[in-house]
């Protein structure tokens, strides 16, 4: 028998208390990892050769160390050398940086895709690098990284139960405040599940729906044209 | 139609020269284009023609010489400049390099409003006209995976006239179609020449470049061998290379 009381009156109250501070943490890092990927990723295809270098040992850092060990140094390390984060600044800020070293290699793949002759025929017709960067490369190349990048926004949203290692009390830090409170594991993160599950889910649709939006003629499904 | 007797050079080059490594690929290129001038280069294949083309526009940085657009010299250094110089030189490529993610309309309006500044109004109708041009008006709203070699090709030209070209180069424009599609480029190539276009053209279209070329340049191993009006080089028993050329073409084609 479940005990309905229960859920509308302790669980779900916490959970959405939960679901409002992992929001918080979720959406600027998914948006400001995105942007920071694709400047990494165009430094590392398009930069100087000092360039490409420091975003391939950026990259090989924050892909090759655990998120659990670079927020533990964001947070109790970085005071020791006199800089303070808040808990959600050091989540954010390490959700931001592990996302960026992701989405990096998804735009790197997307730009080393694009045919040179296009950008060619752009220098050709006068565009600056800044035109042909906004105008030619970018509006391809985002559309080849796109099932990439939303494949690690969906890990971000996962990734982020890992905020409670800077005492943010997030979606799962209320979860467990509350299961060591009643000791009813089960049916709270049972519950949690659900709601990561739900959130995974919807961002998913989302990006299906900006994918088929941005679907050109003579790419993807062979039937559709 | 013919140059202008005494009339100053649209395109002048002189020593144009390009090595890669040690390997020489332009020994040093001189030549001038006359307003509605076409001159085609011949040559085989790997001889520089298509090296030479993008030379003129630095699309590959030249080694040295000089590039003088209506007796204006390039300073090749200056990206200000040499994108001013872009603009008034249109460039068709062998295999087209159409923007994949625009429409037919938008490949042509791309560059009116991005580069000259056109609004999106003026740049969609000044689209249709240059596709109207090439007989593709009703193909406007399609996507480059949607044309056939020959429509895509047509949509590059309109694309590059769009930009008011004082000169066209045009890099081999029909070798990558299709026998049958051939033809409907060809016809726009005319049609351009007719209209008074001056144009530098790289082809193996012999019967062309025989009706339509004022010159053929004959290149080979990255320098002019042969140069002069295609009924001088191309009379039976001429001797010339451009002739023992064009005869084994078309034993090839046999």
């Amino acid at each position: 028998m479940i005990d309905w009381v229960f859920y509308t009156e302790r669980v779900l109250p916490a959970l959405n208390k939960g679901l409002a501070v992992s929001l918080e943490l979720i959406l600027p890092s998914a948006i400001l990892g995105f942007l920071a990927g694709v400047l990494l990723g165009a430094a590392r295809v398009f930069g100087p050769l000092w360039l490409r270098r420091a975003g391939d040992a950026y990259t090989a850092v924050f892909r090759g160390v655990p998120l659990v060990i670079q927020l533990f140094i964001l947070y109790y390390a970085l005071p020791k050398t006199g800089v303070y984060l808040s808990g959600t600044a050091a989540a954010v800020l390490g959700f931001i940086l592990c996302s960026a070293a992701y989405h990096s290699e998804y735009v790197r793949g997307a730009f080393l895709s694009i045919r040179r002759g296009q950008v060619k025929a752009a220098q050709a017709l006068g565009f600056s690098s800044l035109q042909l960067a906004r105008s030619i490369i970018l509006p391809q190349a985002l559309r080849r990284a796109l099932p990439g990048c939303g494949n690690e926004i969906i890990y971000l949203i996962k990734y982020s139960s890992l905020a409670y290692i800077t005492t943010c009390v997030d979606l799962t830090g209320e979860a467990k405040v509350l299961a060591s409170r009643t000791w009813r594991f089960t049916e709270i993160f049972l519950a949690a599940g659900v709601y990561y599950l739900l959130m995974t889910s919807l961002a998913s649709f989302l990006l299906r729906r900006l994918e088929a939006r941005l679907r050109l003629p003579g790419f993807g499904r062979p039937d559709s044209g | 139609m013919s140059p202008e007797a005494g009339g100053a050079p649209v395109l002048r080059l002189e020593g144009l020269a390009k090595s890669f490594g040690d390997r020489v690929i332009l020994q040093s290129i001189s030549l001038s284009l006359g307003k509605g001038e076409l001159k085609v280069l011949i040559g085989p294949s790997g001889s520089g023609k298509s090296t030479l083309l993008q030379c003129v526009n630095c699309l590959i940085q030249p080694d040295r010489g000089e590039i003088f657009l209506d007796g204006e010299r390039l300073e090749r250094g200056d990206q200000r400049a040499l994108r001013l110089f872009r603009q008034h030189v249109g460039m068709i490529f062998q295999d087209f390099n159409l923007f994949d993610h625009l429409t037919a309309a938008d490949n042509v309006g791309i560059a009116l409003r991005r580069v000259r500044g056109f609004s999106r109004r003026e740049a969609a109708r000044r689209a249709m006209e240059e596709l109207a041009r090439v007989g593709l008006e009703n193909r406007a709203a399609l996507y480059p995976a949607e044309l056939s070699g020959g429509q895509k090709q047509r949509v590059a030209i309109a694309r590059a006239l769009a930009m008011d070209p004082r000169v066209v180069l045009l890099d081999e424009p029909t070798s990558a179609l299709d026998p049958e599609l051939v033809g409907e480029v060809l016809a726009v190539i005319r049609d351009l020449s007719g209209s008074g276009m001056t144009m530098l053209m790289a082809t193996h279209q012999m019967d062309f470049a025989r009706a339509l070329a004022d010159e053929i340049l004959f290149i080979d191993k990255g320098g002019i061998i042969e140069e002069g009006p295609p009924a001088l080089l191309l009379a039976p028993g001429a001797g010339s290379r451009t002739l023992d050329f064009c005869g084994r073409l078309s034993l090839e084609l046999r």
